[in-house]
């Protein structure tokens, strides 16, 4: 298990050291979800596996989500088109790819050893991290579920196209015009998937 | 606790090095990442499940805080009228 701990974690230094090195926004963000499913190993191999799965769900995940989302709304149009062919060519895998096969021989690795959890570490379960969590730390519970709603009116309010911005929007992506303020984003966000294959 | 120190050190060199927003963004998540793993690894050694309840409240912030930042992306995108997102942008905005 120390073994798992090492090589998760020089998978996560070298995909880390990578990503930030990178100059192309897509293979820096390939280098990041290797870097994040090594730190989710690493988490596994400590004895929280609660934290692991959460780390990839939400992290590795819904994150990732968001930062293509807004890349493919960054880079609209015929442009943007003819710069994810050049981003998608199979070269930029390579990398993210290796490591990940590590990734994964590691944690057949560790699902095929009998005792799965750390031995040196207690291992902390997921139901005690339950019942500190609603015991304690409720309050704290309480606070984090308030944040993320400012997070959600927040984002959504930057979000929104004001209709002085949206003409020189309009203008950028040479566009027709768009009557209502409401159907911006929708649009935005068609064209934006358009551009994706 | 070196790897976390490692991470959040590399998280906090791409903060400085890069002036992509994206790439800030990015930056910040290892480093968040770094400091949650900090926090696991300590609770891990005691045995005590506070440092996953610990991670569980940094995971969440990370998750506001990257709605806000990349909002905050798409905005200053929206006003400075550049759109290669790879080209250094300075925050004059």
């Amino acid at each position: 298990m120390l073994l798992a701990f090492n090589v998760s974690a020089g998978v996560a230094i070298a995909a880390t050291a990578l990503m930030i090195t990178r100059l192309n926004v897509v293979h820096a963000l390939l280098y990041l979800v290797v870097s994040l499913l090594a730190v989710a190993t690493v988490l596994f191999t400590l004895g929280a596996p609660f934290v692991a799965a959460l780390e990839v769900i939400i992290y590795a995940g819904a994150m990732m989500v968001l930062f293509v989302f807004v890349m493919m709304l960054l880079n609209l149009g015929r442009r943007g088109t003819r710069e994810e062919r050049a981003w998608l060519r199979p070269g930029a895998w390579v990398g993210p790819g290796i490591l990940a096969a590590i990734l994964v021989v590691q944690l057949v690795y560790v699902l095929s050893v009998p005792d799965g959890q750390a031995a040196a570490l207690r291992a902390v379960g997921p139901k005690a991290v339950a019942l500190v969590l609603f015991g304690p730390y409720l309050l704290g519970v309480e606070l984090v579920s308030m944040l993320l709603l400012a997070g959600i009116v927040g984002a959504y309010h930057l979000g929104w196209n004001h209709p002085e911005e949206r003409e020189d929007f309009d203008a950028i992506e040479s566009a027709g015009p768009c009557d209502a303020a409401g159907g911006d984003p929708v649009r935005t966000r068609t064209g934006g998937s358009a551009g994706a294959p | 606790m070196l790897l976390a120190a490692i991470l959040f050190g590399l998280g906090l060199a791409g903060v400085l090095a890069r002036r992509n927003v994206i790439f800030i963004l990015m930056s910040l998540e290892v480093m968040l990442n770094g400091a949650g793993l900090a926090f696991v690894a300590a609770g891990a050694r005691w045995g005590q499940a506070d440092g996953q309840v610990m991670y569980l409240f940094t995971l969440a912030t990370a998750a506001a805080e990257v709605a806000v930042g990349l909002a905050l992306a798409l905005r200053m995108f929206r006003l400075l009228k550049s759109l290669d997102a790879d080209l250094a942008r300075r925050l004059r905005g």
